[in-house]
């Protein structure tokens, strides 16, 4: 816990850093306009039509992207195979092509992933990078930043791993604009079967290679049943670990999923890239979950599984603490999530409903910002609070690999943690350290310390961060400072 | 009206060739058509170190011979002997190359000096020195920019003449003037002294948050190959001012090269434990001088480096064995153009009565005239343009004489 708040903490800031990306340099609207309605500042956020849609129209969409993928794939096959052989010095010789230039990044590379020895530029890379480019560029520019808090909530709770598959690397961007921004305030169960039916999550958690035993593909091939979706589904995305299912109900979920698959290049299931059922591969018969039985109905036995999850108590239960704990703090208040449970039953899975109810709760203005940002939300905030724009915040998507959150490439399907004791890690903070001299060498001819720390913390900045930034003998060493303080760090 | 201004000597641009990159990488110049010009001609090279954070100019040059300083800073004396250099003013003991290039004379030193700012606040004290302004508040242009923007232009060069370097370019060269820029390729990482800033705003206000950073950089250190122990002093500053240096005195060694260069440094910030960090800080400043001198190689004898702080220091040690902000300090003129082997001082006395404002060593020359007297006779600027563009409003000071050697 941080700082000794003993009075709530100012509305505005708790408006703008709990729940948004913090102040922006160019901020259309003041501290003060904000302060005489903050929770109207969030719900005009996220009442927008569209709110949560990515703004820029121009990316292509999950069979476009894996259109991409498979042309790429067969690019680097044609390069290899163009390799001549020097008969003189018996050696491979390798085709000339130029390498990416690594531009003005900053020293802290991402896990290399480019080499497929053809020379060929890695388009899932490539992909990866202007995907992740845009979303930062919305979080940088939305003034209220609410809709994108959720966004960033639900992509990291129904997460994939870019780092799995080059597939999955290309389809990452795209999994976020198709499954998770149309659905942030619209209704949990949609959210949940358009993640379990893209492909990017199919792939990720190897459903394409799940068969039935009993089908027809299963019969023939000898192959059986992975249960990787189907459990992550129970533990990670509707019940929770706790939530009282069996090994049986893992199984016979894991069947109702077979023949969810995605469309390979040669297409015959459908559209190349897409999802698609294949009836082949599919586990005849019926199957029992929780002790309801659900007949053999082709995809839709899966569909009305999964609804049915969603509707689960102990659903309701493990969202709202989740929720509850990205927003408020690590131990949320038994309370709020008690009432957030409530909401999540009785609306069905309102996600709306549920979002209202968090900000209409005293909880959410009176708990003393704890929380630390993680490191998205921390280069987003510097991004918003520098105004960098788009050209300059190229290296972000290298600089979240150095500080651990990597955008769409958790450790594991259960995403990022969402607790202090992870993101306050020493070799976090001190990347975060150098990191901040970093942008406060780049940005020290536009900013002054004192009024940085005025535009977002504003009366709520401490006396002692004041006096640190008052005692500096450089701008860029006040600005370093102002981005490491407390008030910066937390939210 | 701009006056464009002749050097008395063109420059010499032998042939077209790319800036040596040095291991760094560099943005932002422009390429403009050249002429040959006489061989064996004058090529002045001009260098400006901004030291960030108001350097003590008592305890880098003691003037031992005034009567009252040695009880006013006896517990901030050194460990080593410090280095004589005319009886009056000694050297801080870290600075060998310093008291070498002195006994050479291509080493001045100018005490008691100060900007015309007279509060102490880093940023405006910062903003006057390197704006050239009587005040704080321009922070358009710096000085170093408006001299380049005098000199003639296109014609004699192949590149831009200015070199910032850094992320950011010192307030003292940017401006309309068009500036090369260069910075270490490999980020340095925080300084101790930041780090310790922050950690000690934890220590306050964030525990949890100081923890982690605190082991953090230990390990860190660890890695570079220091202790733990290290992390407390200004360890990297040693290394780093020379490696700056010599990178930049590469780039300003090439035929087609910059000749006009500005650096910063930060980190001379010294309310605490002074004693330790100046020896390393003046150590690092020092190796720093000596690898322009060798880099520059036969440039050295047409070089002038200016080495200047936005203020000094308080005479009087504070309770945390540093000193707290004043008003005037020394600044350092270095390069085989200078006429060096002096200490240029209207030396005002440290006995209470002397001191500016009960506290601070009192100003007896004003720096600009430091500067437009170096410029004047080593870039060939004209005492009008001087005064009336690279530094307005110094119509009523005279440049200062003789800081070139002729």
């Amino acid at each position: 816990m941080s700082g000794r708040q003993t009075s709530p903490p100012h509305r505005a800031l708790t408006a703008l850093n709990r729940f948004g990306y913090g102040a922006q340099a160019q901020a259309p609207v003041s501290l003060k306009q904000i302060a005489a309605d903050p929770r109207g500042f969030l719900l005009q956020d996220i009442a927008r039509p569209g709110a949560a849609l990515l703004a820029r129209a121009d990316l292509p969409s999950t069979a476009d992207r894996m259109a991409a993928f498979f042309n790429y794939r067969e690019m680097v096959r044609a390069a290899r195979e163009k390799r001549s052989f020097d008969i003189e010095n018996n050696r491979v010789v390798e085709p000339q092509t130029a390498k990416p230039s690594s531009g003005m990044t900053p020293p802290m590379q991402p896990t290399p992933e480019n080499s497929n020895g053809a020379g060929v530029p890695n388009e899932a890379l490539r992909a990866y990078r202007e995907e992740v480019s845009a979303r930062l560029h919305q979080a940088a520019a939305t003034p209220a930043g609410f809709a994108e808090r959720l966004v960033a909530f639900w992509s990291n709770h129904f997460c994939i791993s870019a780092s799995r598959a080059q597939p999955v690397r290309i389809m990452a961007g795209a999994y976020e604009r198709e499954v998770i921004r149309p659905h942030v305030l619209g209704r949990f169960s949609d959210m949940l079967r358009a993640a379990t039916q893209h492909p990017a999550m199919i792939f990720y958690l190897d459903n394409h290679i799940s068969i039935g035993p009993n089908s027809r593909a299963g019969r023939n091939r000898g192959r059986g049943l992975n249960e990787n979706l189907a459990r992550e589904i129970l533990e990670l995305h509707t019940l929770g670990v706790n939530g009282g299912y069996t090994q049986a109900d893992v199984s016979a979920l894991a069947r109702m999923i077979t023949g969810w698959t995605m469309v390979g290049r040669q297409g015959r299931l459908g559209v190349p890239g897409e999802f698609a059922f294949n009836a082949n591969a599919h586990e005849p018969g019926a199957q029992t979950l929780f002790g309801k039985a659900y007949p053999d109905t082709g995809v839709s036995q899966g569909e009305r599984a999964l609804d049915d999850l969603a509707r689960h108590p102990s659903t309701a239960r493990f969202i709202a603490t989740k929720f509850a704990r990205h927003f408020i703090a690590d131990e949320p208040p038994p309370a709020l999530v008690a009432k957030l449970a409530d909401v999540f039953r009785k609306s069905d899975g309102d996600l709306r409903a549920l979002t209202l109810a968090l900000i209409d709760s005293d909880e959410a203005w009176n708990t003393p910002l704890s929380k630390i940002r993680s490191p998205w939300e921390y280069l987003v905030a510097t991004a918003r609070v520098f105004a960098i724009g788009e050209q300059q915040t190229r290296g972000f998507w290298g600089m979240l690999y150095q500080l651990g959150q990597p955008v769409w490439t958790p450790p594991g399907p259960n995403g990022f943690p969402d607790t202090n004791s992870h993101w306050a890690s020493a070799k976090g903070m001190k990347t975060r350290l150098d990191l901040a001299v970093f942008f406060a060498r780049r940005n020290a001819p536009r900013f002054e310390p004192r009024a940085l720390l005025e535009n977002f913390a504003g009366e709520a900045a401490s006396a002692e961060t004041r006096r640190a930034i008052a005692g500096v003998e450089s701008r860029e060493q006040g600005l370093a400072i102002a981005l490491m303080s407390p008030e910066f760090q937390r939210r | 009206m701009t006056q464009i201004v002749l050097p008395r000597n063109p420059l010499a641009a032998p042939s077209r060739r790319q800036l040596m990159l040095a291991g760094g990488a560099i943005f932002g110049w422009s390429l403009l058509p050249k002429i040959a010009s006489a061989a064996g001609a004058r090529d002045p090279r001009f260098i400006t170190i901004v030291l960030r954070g108001a350097l003590d100019g008592l305890a880098a040059v003691p003037p031992v011979g005034d009567p009252a300083f040695a009880s006013l800073r006896s517990t901030l004396e050194p460990d080593s002997a410090l280095l004589p250099l005319d009886g009056f003013f000694s050297l801080h003991p870290a600075m060998k190359n310093t008291q070498r290039l002195f006994r050479k004379k291509e080493m001045l030193i100018a005490h008691a000096s100060a900007t015309p700012y007279r509060s102490r606040s880093h940023f405006d004290g910062q903003d006057v020195l390197e704006s050239g302004h009587a005040r704080a508040g321009y922070t358009q242009s710096g000085w170093l920019n408006r001299a380049i923007g005098l000199m003639p232009a296109s014609s004699q060069r192949a590149s831009a003449r200015g070199l910032a370097i850094g992320a950011t370019a010192p307030l003292v060269i940017r401006g309309p003037a068009p500036v090369a820029g260069w910075a270490p390729s490999r980020l340095p990482g925080a300084d101790e002294d930041v780090l310790r800033r922050v950690l000690d705003l934890y220590t306050h206000r964030d525990p949890q948050l100081g923890k982690a950073l605190a082991l953090g950089a230990d390990i860190d250190a660890m890695a570079r190959g220091g202790g733990a122990g290290e992390r407390v002093q200004a360890g990297n500053a040693r290394a780093f001012m020379p490696q700056i240096a010599r990178s930049t005195a590469k780039l300003m060694s090439a035929p087609d090269g910059p000749r006009i260069a500005a650096l910063a440094f930060d980190g001379w910030d010294t309310h605490a434990q002074e004693t330790a960090r100046l020896a390393v800080l003046l150590g690092g400043l020092d190796d720093a001088i000596a690898e322009f001198e060798t880099g520059l190689a036969t440039a050295w004898r047409e070089t002038v480096i200016v080495i200047i702080t936005e203020f000094g220091r308080t005479v009087a040690v504070n309770g945390t064995a540093g000193t707290d902000h004043g008003t005037a300090t020394a600044a350092f003129l270095a390069g085989g153009a200078v006429a060096g082997g002096r200490v240029i001082a209207d030396w005002p006395g440290l006995h209470s009565a002397a001191l500016f404002e009960g506290r601070d060593l009192a100003p007896t020359l004003d720096l600009r005239s430091l500067l437009s007297g170096s410029m004047q006779d080593h870039l060939g600027l004209s005492r009008q343009a001087l005064s009336q563009t690279v530094f307005p409003g110094l119509q009523t000071l005279k440049p200062a004489a003789g800081l070139i050697r002729t």
